[in-house]
């Protein structure tokens, strides 16, 4: 008894011995160039608008990179942003990642008992409904009275917005096993409590995955308003820095060590999700 | 030689009655069947004829409203690995590579590792999977993942195999292939198999007994042994004389409805 049938989907890669080199030169290099169309032409639409004086409020292109160079290096104006971008970046990711951490380890086993115990539904969903559509924002003014003015507050509204989205997930993840999945466990030997480890989990992992995603981009998104409540170190801190000084070209370095920091941040958990969920046809991000 | 006085599954005046918000479902009424170890029984019958329900109570996933279903003399109360299931959209889980799929059953039982192993290579081996082993199930194809499904089974030690329209989902010519193979397996292991399926070609050329049941209440309307010689060819008279006449019962509720 053998099969014939071994067509394995090994992922569509056609063509590609057969096809002339500078094609599939083009094939690889395509992704990037697609992805650089855009930011490239609002980079020079920046330029002409500044360098035509549309508006005499934002510097130059030039003029932001400069200052990027020296808010990373120093060396250049030696003022007291100069060379300060690492620790402002280590302020903030400590935050970003102190935040998430914490509301991972409140929210996924509070979205398991929610998701799996009846009673710990009734008892919790309701209340966390309600509470879920306020802003982190209009959290703010309490959280800078429950916590004063600095980095506890960061820390405490990073935490809140990143607690729902794994929440969420992590409910939906856990609900929605498929049902025959328990019975071809029980009929396999594997009952009770052990199907929580051998079932519910791994089937819930994809959605825990996007809500931990999700979460410490949302981290990212808040730590700006966190670091409002004046703390004296953070890319938040040097944003609002930036705007009661008027220096824009403050704001925009931060704006973009923001981008490119959450940006990294997210392609690392990609990369590790990819690894863990290779099982999953519906997760390659 | 054991098979009539001691028969591995008994059901006795079996009824399920499901309540479905303010409705009240009849799937099975008052159903009595014996099976003899090392049989190989086909359910047949339109949907809605309790072959599922029937199959379930015997895999121990449902319970009777009234009667009693059991396996050697004893109540089935819940699932268990010496009855293994088969269902017709795979289950398998997707997290688990084919290998960890066959080993789940092993490792739940808690065999030695070096004794899962072992199993694992005999039933990989043995529905032709060698190849593929540390594949996911969504890389395979539909027969693939129903020959996992199989071993997976097998590999639990199961003595009854409870197949729920398995090769429903697929292909024709892979649906034949897989039947020639599990004819293969069940000759090979002496197993018992009760095979729900809705095609009256598929129960002849499998079956030893064909069960004919018919809905609404769903019951079995007859007990058909079949002594044809294997291979069984699907084109012989014989075979087109019986499928005529099991044809004929799987439509008699509708001639009886008509009237």
């Amino acid at each position: 008894m053998t099969i014939a049938d071994a067509s394995l989907d090994t992922g569509a890669e056609p063509a590609a011995a057969s096809a002339g080199r500078p094609r599939s030169l083009w094939r690889r290099a395509k992704p990037v160039v697609l992805a650089l169309i855009v930011p490239l032409l609002l980079l020079a639409f920046w330029q002409v608008a500044t360098t035509e004086r549309w508006t005499l409020l934002i510097p130059t292109p030039y003029a932001v990179a400069e200052y990027m160079v020296d808010f990373a290096v120093g060396g250049i104006y030696d003022d007291a942003y100069s060379g300060t971008l690492l620790t402002h970046l280590l302020a903030s990711m400590s935050r970003v990642y102190g935040g998430f951490a914490l509301a991972a380890l409140f929210a996924l086993p509070i979205g398991i008992m929610v998701g799996r115990m009846p009673t710990a539904r009734m008892l919790l969903d309701p209340f966390l409904q309600v509470m879920r559509p306020i802003p982190v924002t209009a959290w703010l003014p309490l959280s800078m009275i429950l916590f004063g003015l600095g980095a506890k507050s960061a820390f405490a509204l990073v935490c809140l917005g990143a607690f729902y989205p794994i929440l969420l997930n992590t409910i939906f993840g856990v609900r929605s096993v498929d049902p025959k999945l328990f019975e071809a466990a029980s009929m396999l030997g594997c009952r009770g409590n052990a199907q929580f480890y051998k079932v519910v989990l791994p089937a819930a992992t994809p959605a825990i995955f996007t809500g931990l995603r999700l979460g410490l981009g949302l981290a990212w998104f808040v730590i700006v308003v966190g670091e409002m409540t004046g703390v004296p170190q953070g890319l938040g801190a040097v944003i609002m820095d930036g705007r009661t000084l008027s220096r824009t070209e403050l704001v925009i370095c931060g704006m973009i060590v923001i981008g490119v920091a959450g940006y990294l941040s997210d392609r690392v958990v990609v990369l590790i999700g990819n690894r863990l969920l290779r099982w999953s046809p519906n997760h390659h991000g | 030689m054991a098979d009539t006085a001691d028969p591995i599954v008994e059901i006795k005046r079996v009824s399920k009655v499901f309540q479905l918000q303010d409705q009240t479902i009849h799937a099975l009424s008052d159903a009595s069947l014996s099976i003899a170890k090392g049989e190989f029984v086909c359910l047949i019958g339109a949907s809605g004829c309790g072959k599922s329900t029937l199959l379930r109570i015997m895999a121990g996933f449902e319970q009777p409203s009234s009667g009693e279903a059991l396996m050697w003399g004893k109540p089935i109360a819940e699932p268990d690995p010496s009855r293994g299931m088969v269902f017709q959209d795979y289950a398998l889980f997707p997290w688990l590579s084919v290998r960890d799929n066959i080993a789940f059953g092993p490792i739940a039982r808690s065999l030695a590792s070096s004794q899962v192993k072992e199993t694992v290579d005999t039933f990989i081996e043995l529905v032709g999977l060698a190849k593929f082993a540390n594949a996911y199930p969504h890389q395979l194809s539909g027969g693939m993942k129903q020959r996992v499904a199989i071993a997976r089974v097998l590999a639990n030690d199961a003595e009854l195999v409870l197949m729920d329209e398995p090769f429903g989902a697929l292909d024709a010519m892979t649906r034949e292939r897989l039947q020639d193979e599990l004819l293969e397996i069940w000759q090979r292991t002496k197993l018992t198999v009760v095979f729900v399926t809705h095609s009256v070609e598929e129960a002849i050329f499998l079956a030893n007994r064909v069960v004919v049941m018919t809905p609404g209440p769903g019951r079995i309307e007859s007990d058909n042994a079949l002594d044809l010689p294997r291979p069984r060819d699907v084109a012989s008279p014989e075979f087109n004389a019986i499928r005529r006449v099991l044809g004929a019962k799987l439509h008699s509720h509708h001639q009886k409805k008509a009237a």
